[in-house]
């Protein structure tokens, strides 16, 4: 396919979704329509991803890109499929065709579709757009639409107090956001002739690359999720139907991480050597203190929200570390870097896509997020709690899923970082190294608190014990998803080859080819300095598993009984005796809360003879909130009170502010000229 | 080609075979520091036998994923011990999986392990799952700054490549090696429910945590569990010995006589340190369960100094 045939049909593939935001807007009445926009939008998706993936192998699509005559009077529109855009356009495609596929089913259930359903392809041709946008005025068009898009779907329940209160939030911070990535393109701009991404890196190596880093740090890692940028992210997230959750959360954060790609990585220009060290000291605070935050939630969809603020710390650690080698001149260990990254951005939307899916049929079927109301239920949803499980061990960076492989890589990279000529970042990366170390420990911890409460135990209340398997569309969609899990895990050079063009168009670079290596084995460096393979370590798991299995079978006694269970001679019937979400974290609130979060419990004891009740309080603060956003926000507040006072002015009053601020403005030109 | 499979398979068969009769002479050897006669060291084989033939009782509210998980416990440590150089280095699979794939197999043990204590729906079961994944949190990291520091000295995180260079003309004594071994050690005790951290010698104790989340196992299941948690403690101590005393261990396409040698090295290996870990046991008391993070912590930080020293003192690698 030519190239700019490709760029032709992925703009129209927008297009067309745009379209279908306008038929959905005319047509949507029930279930049925809904169901007609979703599955256009997965065949849609479909599309894109295999034009994405074609594109990354056709050399010169991002440089044919398509001119469109609209624009800003001084730049042109250009929308094209360089390999870093087609990298992150076929992941974000894939997921968004497997979330499509489960909206089919899941998207019939909504109390207000009109208020869901346009919005849905508008969502997902604003994240398409800025993927294609080969200049800074479709780039920013296109982002804005993803942030407004998406702002929409998150009030969609506008019965809700919290949902209004996380809209609001989104929107300040989106825009905030988005003003940053203004000035960044701006400052990369003043050089340049233009607003399109190639006059930008013809102008490149400016002297203001730190601060367009800075801004670029602040407006796509807002986006993103950065700690302490990421307060919006789990109020938000949460808030929109599930599988707009699975979009914001799988997806939407992946276009974020784009966008620092695209400007740090290709626009900015080589990079200073110092430049890494703060991207990877917010990197490892967000990875650390997300899994944490998500610790302490008992609410199933915030506890996933929080849990993509640490993956976006684990992708950040690997882009900080590429950005680290570049400005050293190893491109070779960046490339490694920036592979791992770039396929944990891949594995993150498969495997939280997944998991918000399977939240949204928990949600479906019993009506709570609370883990604390749920519990039991692997017997009612039997096929959900199976892809749910697949998704929890991936994400939790066991082998032999793909969550595993990428911190492979990542710690990979962070054993070369001895090369490193400068102090700084030597003394810096062990210690992100210990930190994502933990921070994956954490991350087992909390999924099997998040499936360990859902899924196992006894039901908590009578909904969850009455709960029903969901529909066959969802069912399907995250299954695809928990297997596709398990073959990136299994087949990790595929994945990685798939990306090689990024790297060889980011650093000048790539990895020995992955494919030709014996065995399907991965090998990032040199075979005698570590390689990996997927394939052995699962079939290996599985051969092990079933000749135990047959040697017990055939040698052990194959008597069986159910009976009550035993729990050491005190067994209680009462399933509010079962450990809750709040008591299983409650040893990680003791070790790492308490400085964290200033956690404290309290109990408080009845005086004997008193009959009531002991109670049990748990404080846990968000010192973040606290200490950045309460202070900031009890600013605006008391400075609009102040400004209040001038909607009640008298016309005398009024007409003399008019006057003294002619005056000022008269002086202030007098003095400039 | 073929030696190396071979190898492979002799190291698959003799770790499951050795593991019970390690346990054994530990709790043999304990019985003797307590003044006790103590069991036969073949006692955990004719438990792994009892249990074996005895019938399974299962609680009504487990579900499937309960009988399950003994065998994927068994499966990922059996295959994480494996890979672990005992008498020969030279594995067929020792190029499929580093010394992090052996960490992280182990945690999708300890994962699964952890799930099978909430399944039935127990507070006992909670217990156990809640405190030994909040071991985990800090075990793991300094389990991986251990491998961190011993990679960066052998520049690979292979662990046959981690011996050759140990046992090789280019190794030194140095502190980080120090601090590592100390971190690995205290991982192990740790991560082997071992005093001071727990008790494997008791049950119906509130500070129980690996036994508590078994409490619900019995038949058939518990044996797979345990010959499982026979299989950790071989692992951990071969992983000590084969890195910190590589002395012995026949090399890649070494002579017949070269494995026997290594053999009974290993053994000698094996011996000593599970008679260094019982005089340690015996020594000290249970810990309580909110130090146990302290001394986890220790370790953590033992390992990242070790790996930062390295960081600053080596150019490249």
């Amino acid at each position: 396919m030519s190239p700019l045939l490709l760029n032709q049909l992925a703009a129209s593939g927008v297009a067309w979704l745009l379209i279908w935001a306008v038929v959905a807007l005319v047509v949507v009445r029930g279930p049925r329509t809904s169901q007609l926009i979703y599955g256009a939008c997965a065949l849609i998706c479909a599309v894109l991803a295999g034009l994405g993936a074609c594109a990354l192998f056709t050399p010169g699509a991002g440089a044919n890109a398509l001119e469109l005559p609209v624009g800003l009077p001084l730049g042109r529109t250009l929308l094209g499929l360089d390999p870093l855009s087609a990298a992150f356009a076929t992941i974000i495609n894939i997921a968004g065709t497997i979330v499509s596929g489960y909206a089919v089913g899941y998207g019939t259930h909504a109390r207000e579709p009109r208020r869901v359903v346009p919005l849905y392809p508008a969502f997902i041709a604003g994240m398409n757009l800025v993927l294609l946008a080969q200049d800074a005025f479709s780039f920013l068009i296109g982002w804005e639409f993803m942030s407004l898009a998406s702002w929409a779907l998150v009030v969609s329940d506008h019965h809700s107090a919290d949902s209004r209160r996380a809209g609001l939030i989104y929107l300040v911070m989106a825009t905030a956001g988005a003003l940053n990535l203004l000035f960044a393109f701006g400052l990369l701009a003043g050089h340049s002739e233009g607003y399109a991404f190639s006059d930008m890196r013809r102008a490149a190596g400016s002297t203001m690359g730190a601060v367009v880093l800075l801004l670029t740090l602040v407006g796509a890692g807002s986006k993103a999720g950065l700690v302490p940028l990421h307060a919006w992210l789990p109020l938000a997230h949460p808030a929109a139907p599930s599988h707009v959750s699975a979009l914001m959360s799988g997806i939407m954060t992946k276009v974020a991480v784009y966008g620092f790609i695209r400007i740090v990585f290709d626009l900015a220009g080589p990079p200073a050597w110092w430049w890494s060290i703060p991207v990877l000291v917010v990197a490892a605070l967000t990875a650390f203190l997300g899994v944490l935050y998500a610790l302490m939630e008992h609410d199933l969809k915030r506890l996933l929200a929080y849990h993509t603020v640490e993956n976006i710390g684990i992708i950040f650690i690997g882009l900080g570390l590429a950005l680290a080698f570049r400005a050293s001149g190893l491109a070779a260990a960046g490339a490694l870097a920036l592979i791992a990254a770039i396929f944990h951005v891949f594995n993150h939307s498969l495997f939280k896509s997944l998991l918000f899916l399977g939240s949204g049929a928990v949600l479906n079927s019993t009506g709570e997020r609370d883990m604390e109301h749920l519990g039991g239920l692997i017997h009612r949803m039997p096929v959900t709690a199976v892809a749910f499980l697949g998704g929890c061990i991936a994400i939790s960076a066991l082998p032999p899923f793909n969550g595993f492989v990428s911190e492979w890589l990542t710690f990979q990279a962070i054993l070369l970082s001895p090369q490193l000529p400068q102090w700084i970042p030597r003394l810096l990366v062990p210690a992100v190294g210990a930190t994502l170390a933990c921070s994956a420990a954490l991350a087992a911890t909390c999924f099997v608190k998040a499936f360990g409460m859902t899924f196992l135990g006894r039901p908590r209340t009578s909904t969850a014990a009455e709960a029903r398997e969901t529909d066959r569309w969802s069912v399907g969609a995250m299954l695809i998803f928990a297997a596709l899990c398990l073959l990136a895990g299994v087949f990790p050079g595929v994945v990685m080859d798939a990306l090689a063009p990024v790297s060889r168009m980011l650093l000048g670079t790539e990895l020995a080819p992955q494919l030709t290596q014996p065995w399907l084995r991965i090998v990032p460096i040199a075979p005698e300095r570590s390689a990996y393979n997927g394939v052995l370590v699962f079939g290996m798991i599985a051969i092990a598993a079933a000749v135990t299995a047959l040697v017990v079978r055939r040698f052990a006694s194959h008597a069986m009984r159910r009976s009550p269970a035993w729990d050491c001679g005190f067994p209680d019937a009462s399933p509010a005796t079962q450990y809750t979400a709040g008591s299983f974290a409650q040893p990680i609130r003791r070790v790492f809360g308490s400085a964290v979060f200033r956690a404290r419990e309290r109990v408080e004891m009845p005086k004997p003879g008193d009959t009531s009740t002991a109670k049990a309080y748990i404080e846990v603060h968000d010192t973040l909130w606290e200490v950045l956003y309460a202070p900031v926000i009890r600013v605006v507040d008391a400075t609009t009170e102040r400004l209040n006072r001038l909607q009640f002015l008298t016309i005398r009053n009024y007409l003399t502010l008019v006057f003294t601020a002619l005056v000022l403005l008269l002086i202030v030109v007098g003095i400039a000229r | 080609m073929i030696r190396n499979w071979l190898t492979q398979l002799a190291h698959a068969a003799l770790v499951l075979g050795l593991a019970p009769l390690l346990t054994g002479v530990t709790r043999k050897i304990k019985a003797r520091f307590l003044r006790r006669r103590g069991p036969s060291v073949v006692q955990p084989y004719r438990d792994l036998l009892k249990l074996i033939r005895k019938e399974t009782v299962v609680a009504e509210s487990a579900s499937w994923l309960f009988r399950f998980i003994p065998y994927l416990i068994f499966a990922t440590t059996w295959v994480a011990a494996a890979l672990v150089p005992t008498f020969a280095t030279g594995l067929a699979f020792g190029a499929a999986a580093d010394l992090i794939v052996i960490v992280a197999l182990l945690g999708t043990a300890r994962f699964l392990l952890a799930l099978a204590g909430l399944d039935v729906g127990t507070s006992f079961g909670g217990i156990g799952s809640s405190r030994e994944m909040m071991f985990a949190t800090l075990a793991e990291p300094a389990m991986l700054m251990v491998m961190f520091t011993l990679s960066l000295f052998a520049g690979s995180t292979e662990l046959s490549s981690i011996s050759a260079y140990m046992v090789g003309a280019g190794a030194v004594l140095s502190i980080s090696l120090a601090l590592a071994l100390v971190a690995l050690i205290i991982v192990s005790i740790g991560e082997n429910a071992r005093i001071p951290v727990d008790n494997p010698a008791t049950h119906l104790e509130l500070t129980m945590v690996h036994e508590a989340m078994i409490l619900e196992y019995s038949g058939r299941h518990l044996a797979v569990i345990e010959a499982a948690a026979f299989l950790k403690l071989l692992l951990y101590l071969s992983l000590i010995a084969c890195v910190f005393t590589p002395w012995g261990t026949a090399s890649v396409g070494a002579g017949a006589v070269a494995y026997a040698v290594g053999f009974a090295a290993y053994l000698v290996k094996l011996g000593m340190l599970a008679f260094l870990l019982v005089l340690f046991e015996t020594a000290i008391a249970k810990m309580r369960v909110f130090r146990v993070p302290e001394l986890l912590g220790v370790a953590l930080m033992l390992g990242l100094l070790g790996t930062i020293l390295l960081f600053v003192s080596r150019v490249s690698r």
